[in-house]
């Protein structure tokens, strides 16, 4: 039973870093359709960016954690938003009234090309990272086994639901939120309503990387460690939340974040570690065959 | 009439766009570029790169400014590519007659290139690097065939698919495993490793072919991944992170390519050994390979079960109140790519005589996908010199030393090599998203005289 709750705190931690990557995706696929390949590789942009601005306040005297920490943030989502909003620009706003394979043989490529960019400009092996955030609550002892909650699963849960919160607001309240689901609504029509559909695909992509790299930071917080890599796994897994979940709805993706999450942690720590992708991946295929429009989607009405 | 007298490029807001994109440049690039981190004695260290970043903002601007004043406001155009853009009927069929017989001039080239080559340095006493270029060859016809393959399903019948590689180590490791267990031959494991390919097609396609478009690429993507997964872990049988080696290489009619041994191909024609004989023996297995499927394409194409997959992929909704059965035609289309990657992939085996999980990455699919979309969804010629250019041409990087001299002697091609390649995915793209052979050849036509479809004719499906 502790062991089980222990998992369970595991998963909820994983799966919040997942859903707030697949935000990205399901919003990118709400407004223009199309799989942003390249979010992953954002994602683990962000987490370079991160831990290199990390290390640089630590060089420059700015040692108290918290403050650092905000700071790491800000200039983190700012630099990343400017990645998402780049790589749009360039691979995929010139395709966007071509046909539906274009977009994504350029976000492969991208993708491709992130990486390796990563790669030669940083090298090859893993960063890591000395732990920021030490000590949790041993939250109560069981037989020989004591749950315990640390300080960096709660801040990751917290960022979480804070930035949902904040994501939400902006979505449902504000002018921008309301072009953003006209435009996913009907790009057409918006634009005839004089939405400024550029723009607003636009912020699509600086929201999503912004996102992407609030979970860069707090990955690269959990885990300690990171490479150039890290973001096709991750990237496959949160598209693999925002489906299950139902893509194009927000909530539909930070619940499949966490499903993924959990079956990942249960899987690795009752069967076996190494086929723990291999139950990731199962599960989006069932889901798919059995709920083709997720679990909170809206079933696609097919107009002849 | 006076055409009207464009005005010149304009300095300042070139300028003021220039210094906008360096300056977005210098966002990007700041931390990631800027400063590199290095493993130092307690942990990272950060070593910073002013330099780096000042040429990298630099070749921003400049690019920037270059584009602005010369590029976008020019009045020349590009020279017409041949069989490329809009095509009134005459010059579609004049196109279509071009498709021809460039694609029966290179497969002629193809069919002479190593026995010329062979010639040339035997006889004539030329100095060529012939068991080089013949590797490369078949590297790059390897994936000439994969694209054949994959164009069946992507090209055809649209039906994305971001797994092909399954089917492609699906075919392998049946040789692999085949061979070394109990010591069957290539030739009997080529149709073997060709059939189970289909037959995991078949099964991969039974359940997620009722998903359209987007989803069943992912479905498709994690199905590829699961079975790199279990290749990487099963380990009894794969041999798991380390492959299986010692793969015995195809004969030639019972005759070996050894150096040494009872029945070797030398010794029987009394030729001097030479290892380029066993490449030359490859080169045209993997051509003979390339050729069937492009003929049972190009055949198929003309069959009831052809036209229905391009019927499926112009309208899956006609096709289905025209009483096609979507399911079987789908899964006929994939299993047919399956077992063309099926018998490539037993080829990369015993060529390669080793293979590990670690070759069939997505990054493969990726890579044979990006050919086919490239060269021109369905079209044969254009996913031959699709793979021609990116396998052939970063191939080739690998090995050119005048990179050095310009980026200095540190510079290491190979390190960049993908890096150009993901870049050159999206500028292809870009300039050319219909591929680079955009027309399309109808496969039934009402008069004799009708020629290719315009690529801005062509519609795409919906999967």
């Amino acid at each position: 039973m502790e062991y089980f709750l222990q998992q369970l705190i595991n998963g909820i931690a994983l799966g919040s870093i997942y859903g707030l990557i697949a935000i990205g995706y399901t919003m990118v696929y709400g407004i223009i359709g199309m799989i942003n390949f390249a979010h992953g590789d954002v994602f683990m942009v962000g987490a370079f960016i991160a831990l290199i601005s990390f290390l640089g306040l630590m060089a420059i005297g700015v040692t108290f954690v918290p403050l650092a920490l905000i700071l790491v943030l800000v200039v983190a989502m700012l630099l990343t938003s400017a990645w998402g909003w780049t790589i749009e620009r360039v691979a995929y706003r010139p395709l966007r009234s071509s046909f539906r394979l274009a977009p994504l043989i350029t976000a492969i490529g991208m993708s491709i090309a992130l990486q390796n960019f990563m790669q030669v400009a940083q090298g090859a092996r893993v960063k890591p990272l000395q732990p920021v955030i030490t000590g949790g609550f041993e939250m109560f002892e069981g037989d020989n086994f004591a749950v315990t909650l640390s300080n960096i699963q709660i801040l990751i849960v917290l960022t979480t639901i804070i930035l949902m919160a904040v994501f939400w607001l902006i979505i449902d309240r504000t002018p921008l939120g309301r072009s953003l689901r006209a435009c996913e609504q009907d790009r057409m029509m918006a634009a005839l309503c004089g939405v400024n559909v550029d723009r607003t695909i636009s912020l699509t992509f600086v929201m999503g990387a912004a996102l992407a790299a609030v979970a860069g930071l707090l990955y690269l917080l959990y885990y300690g460690v990171i490479d150039f890599f890290i973001g096709f796994i991750a990237g496959i897994k949160a598209f693999t939340a925002a489906v299950l979940g139902g893509i194009g709805s927000l909530p539909g993706a930070m619940l499949g974040g966490l499903i993924i999450g959990l079956i990942e942690t249960f899987w690795s720590a009752y069967f076996t570690i190494e086929y723990k992708d291999v139950a990731a991946f199962s599960m989006l295929a069932l889901v798919l065959i059995f709920f083709p429009s997720g679990l909170l989607g809206r079933p696609e009405v097919e107009k002849v | 009439m006076e055409p009207p007298v464009r005005e010149k490029p304009r300095l300042v807001p070139a300028l003021i766009d220039a210094a906008l994109a360096a300056g977005l440049a210098f966002l990007l690039f700041c931390l990631v570029l800027g400063v590199r981190t290095v493993d130092g004695v307690r942990g990272l260290t950060l070593e910073p790169r002013p330099v780096l970043l000042a040429v990298v903002v630099g070749i921003v601007f400049i690019g920037r400014l270059a584009l602005n004043l010369f590029w976008w406001d020019r009045d020349w155009r590009f020279p017409k590519l041949p069989f490329t853009g809009r095509s009134e009927k005459a010059t579609g069929a004049r196109a279509a007659g071009d498709i021809y017989r460039i694609g029966l001039i290179l497969i002629g080239l193809a069919a002479v290139f190593p026995l010329l080559g062979l010639v040339l340095n035997n006889v004539f006493g030329a100095n060529l690097p012939l068991l080089y270029l013949i590797d490369l060859s078949i590297l790059v016809l390897t994936y000439v065939m994969l694209g054949w393959g994959l164009n069946i399903v992507v090209g055809l019948a649209g039906l994305l698919d971001l797994g092909y590689v399954a089917f492609y180590a699906v075919g392998a490791y049946t040789f692999g495993i085949l061979a070394t267990t109990f010591g069957w031959s290539f030739w009997m494991c080529l149709p073997l490793a060709g059939i189970l390919a289909a037959f995991w097609g078949i099964i991969l396609g039974f359940p997620v072919l009722r998903l359209r478009g987007d989803y069943l690429a992912i479905v498709t993507l994690a199905f590829g991944e699961i079975i790199r997964v279990v290749l990487q872990n099963w380990t009894e049988l794969t041999g798991g992170p380390n492959g299986i080696s010692n793969i015995p290489e195809p004969t030639f009619f019972g005759l070996e390519f050894a150096f040494r041994g009872d029945n070797t191909f030398h010794q029987f024609f009394g030729l001097p050994y030479d290892p380029v004989y066993g490449s030359i023996w490859l080169y045209y297995i993997i051509f003979m390979l390339a050729l069937i499927t492009n003929v049972v394409t190009l055949r198929l194409r003309r069959l009831p079960i052809g036209r229905a997959w391009e019927a499926l992929r112009e309208d899956e909704i006609a096709c289905r109140s025209l009483g096609i059965n979507t399911t079987l035609t789908k899964l006929s289309a994939f299993a047919t790519g399956a077992l063309f990657g099926g018998f490539a992939g037993s080829f990369f085996a015993a060529r390669q005589s080793f293979i590990s999980p670690e070759s069939f990455t997505f990054i493969e699919s990726a890579i044979i996908l990006s050919i086919v979309v490239l060269g021109g969804m369905g079209s044969q010629l254009g996913v031959a010199i699709a793979a021609v250019v990116m396998i052939g041409g970063f191939e080739a990087l690998r090995h050119t030393d005048s990179l050095q001299l310009i980026f200095g002697a540190g510079f290491d091609p190979t390190l960049y090599r993908m890096l150009f390649f993901g870049l050159a995915m999206v500028a292809i793209m870009v300039w050319r998203p219909r591929g680079l052979v955009s027309t399309r050849q109808p496969s039934v036509t009402l008069h004799k005289d009708a020629g290719a479809i315009s690529g801005d004719l062509v519609s795409e499906g919906r999967g």
